[in-house]
């Protein structure tokens, strides 16, 4: 399929234009949706996934990816939900309350989508009442939360005991992140992993889900 | 609405007051700051500026009282240990946290502890200090940020007048004018918004917010208008850089570029010392004579750094950055790190008394990391100097960013050229790609404002830049 390969590489590219043309083209073609996930667009976003990982991609390249791989999904998306097929796994994002640091949130979240998963992001300073309410209403599978302060590191906790109170922390896994967050201290509040970037968190996400 | 129309007239720097790299020196100024309890910066020697924080815990009505009782616990703690090691002088800064500028009174309750503890000092043993106090910029709490009206600025504004009457010496703020389009650009290498944001928004922001500083500074004699960071954009930079999240080489041109928008303080007003974490600091002492504080490794504590050496080379002040209020075995890190800043001002100003022992130490300073990374080879005395004659040599903020930009790109081609900068392929790659970026620029800033509007035009408010 050559509009596979095209695919492939225009986001291996970071070419949104062209990603959005070759699906549109492929699709008046015929090729299944799930196909051009499958076939083009996962091994694309794998293959940059390595390339970061082997530090031959920085962030910009990751995220002009990711950007492709959306304008491919916009076309995408209608028809799979039309054949009633599920969409990806779901993840909230947003940094704590009293913590207006969010461009380690908004890397997290970007990387996230890139990587396939439908991201909600809540933004920065976000109540645990928030995310409380975002969690009943969206139903995401995973939350995560971000915090560069120590002392808006508490807040995670606070998160963590409302979606408790709430009657919701079963119904998600909680990851937390931010430079002054540790592992032990992932343990200590109750959450059920610590990513210390954001290449890490996404393959945290991964493994959370293999699991669950 | 008055303060929101009042435009001043606002120096314009285009010449260097330190023309000659020789003279580009740490703990000499053209300009030494009076400031506090007898302390003079930039008159020869360097003090230790001592910064210090709150250990993980919540900041509420409830927890408030522990939370004073930690900024006494320090403030003492430092003091002492500043005085049992002799320092010939010291600063105190306090950063606010953002709950601290969000109630004014709470920052301000904090400001008079500290000041009653560096008057007692003083009294006591005659110590030379000044407290510097630094609000948390709150302004970007709505989207987009409302930077001249509203609430958060209000707050703001009402933070600088409380703690300038508490006892504040030198105000300061790390200012976040233009990072709602920095941060998008920054993460997507957009060198062009990268401009748009350094150039026309970071800048006008600047001059605006320091006239407003300025204004309180001249209600509270005494208090005086210290300096700004490019923290929010340069150091957000080259801390994803050092994560291998961006170029090493866009964090450095980055910098050099980030200086435009720190200079427009001084062009309102600013006299210094400008923010320890502004390692665009050398090239505003350059061009206005002022002195400056820097951090480097001393401030490991806070975070890591590629500059721990060269970063001192023309500091006035010697900072930690930020250290939490956690016990080490020889006692809290707030006076460990006073500790290590006073022996590092100590070697410095013991190299200065003796005849071209400056001169000697910067250099050795300067050495020992200037090509170990391309944020340090901009931040050497030489780029110093080309980056700063390359700013004034420019009419516009944008045309200074621009100016400053290539400054950084000629500094770096000509390490790799010399083969003293050693850069990897995808390094390389991308300083090709910030240079062809340079070239494509538009020649004035109308035309880049009006290529980017779909792009960024929805992130930021124009009446917030006068715009």
């Amino acid at each position: 399929m050559a509009q596979s390969n095209e695919l492939h590489d225009a986001i291996l590219n970071g070419d949104a234009k062209k990603a959005h043309a070759v699906t549109q083209a492929a699709i008046e073609a015929g090729i299944a949706p799930m196909a051009l996930i499958s076939e083009s667009m996962v091994p694309a976003m794998d293959e940059v996934g390595r390339l970061f990982e082997a530090e031959e991609y920085f962030v910009p390249e990751l995220l002009l990816a990711g950007r492709a791989m959306k304008s491919a999904m916009e076309l995408i998306r209608p028809l799979l939900i039309a054949s009633g097929q599920r969409m990806a796994v779901r993840v909230i994002i947003g940094t704590v309350k009293g913590d207006l640091h969010d461009i380690g949130k908004n890397i997290v979240a970007s990387m996230l989508e890139g990587s396939g998963f439908e991201v909600i992001d809540l933004g920065a300073d976000v109540s645990p009442e928030n995310f409380v309410a975002a969690v009943k209403e969206r139903q995401p599978h995973i939350v995560c939360m971000s915090a560069l302060l120590t002392v808006t590191m508490p807040a995670m906790k606070t998160t963590i005991d409302a979606l408790e109170s709430a009657g919701v922390r079963t119904h998600v896994k909680v990851l937390i992140g931010g430079a002054p967050v540790t592992s032990q201290y992932a343990k200590e509040i109750g959450a059920d992993g610590y990513s210390e970037n954001a290449s890490a968190a996404v393959s945290l996400v991964k493994s959370l889900l293999a699991t669950a | 609405m008055v303060e929101q129309m009042m435009e001043k007239t606002a120096l314009k720097y285009s010449a260097l007051a330190i023309p000659n790299t020789d003279d580009l020196l740490y703990g000499v100024s053209p300009h030494p700051l009076a400031c506090g309890l007898g302390l003079t910066i930039g008159a020869g020697q360097v003090f230790p500026e001592v910064n210090f924080t709150l250990p993980a815990m919540n900041i509420e009505a409830g927890t408030w009282a522990e939370v004073v009782a930690h900024y006494e616990e320090m403030a003492s703690q430092i003091l002492r240990r500043a005085v049992s090691l002799g320092v010939p002088g010291i600063v105190l800064e306090f950063e606010l946290l953002p709950p601290m500028t969000d109630r004014p009174e709470w920052g301000a309750e904090i400001t008079a502890v500290l000041n009653r503890h560096l008057m007692a000092c003083h009294e006591k043993h005659q110590l030379p200090c000044a407290l510097r106090v630094t609000p948390t910029d709150i302004r970007d709490q709505q989207k987009p940020p409302m930077m001249r009206t509203g609430e958060p600025w209000q707050r703001l504004k009402r933070s600088f007048e409380l703690c300038a009457e508490a006892g504040a010496d030198i105000l300061s703020i790390e200012s976040i004018g233009g990072k709602e389009v920095h941060d998008l650009a920054l993460m997507y290498g957009d060198f062009s918004g990268i401009v748009f944001a350094l150039g026309m928004l970071a800048p006008r922001d600047m001059s605006w917010l320091w006239g407003q500083i300025g204004d309180i500074c001249v209600r509270h004699p005494g208090v005086v208008p210290g300096g700004d960071s490019a923290c929010g954009f340069a150091n957000t930079a080259m801390q994803l850089a050092h994560q291998k999240m961006l170029p090493e080489v866009l964090a450095a041109v980055v910098r050099a570029m980030s200086a435009v928008r720190s200079l427009a303080a001084f062009e309102q007003g600013a006299v210094g010392p400008s923010k320890d974490c502004a390692y665009e600091g050398p090239v505003m002492k350059a061009i206005t004579g002022y002195p400056i504080s820097m951090e480097g490794k001393s401030a490991s504590c806070a975070h890591f750094s590629p500059l721990g050496n060269i970063s001192a080379a023309m500091c006035d002040l010697w900072s930690n950055e930020s250290v939490q209020n956690v016990r080490l075995l020889s006692g809290n890190a707030p006076e460990v790190f006073t500790e290590l800043l006073a022996y590092d001002c100590r070697l410095m100003n013991t190299a200065a008394a003796s005849e071209g022992g400056a001169l000697q130490m910067r250099n050795w300073m300067t050495a020992s990391d200037e090509w170990l990374s391309p944020q340090a080879a901009v931040l050497s005395p030489d780029a110093t100097i080309k980056i700063a004659a390359a700013i004034v040599g420019a009419d516009t903020p944008y045309h200074r960013v621009v100016a400053a930009g290539r400054a950084a790109v000629e500094i770096l081609k000509d390490g790799i050229a010399q083969e003293k900068l050693h850069l990897s392929r995808k390094e390389q790659q991308w300083l090709v790609r910030i240079d062809d970026a340079l070239d494509a620029l538009p020649a004035d800033e109308a035309t880049l404002m009006l290529d980017l509007e779909a792009q960024y035009g929805g992130l930021y408010g124009k009446s917030s830049y006068g715009l």
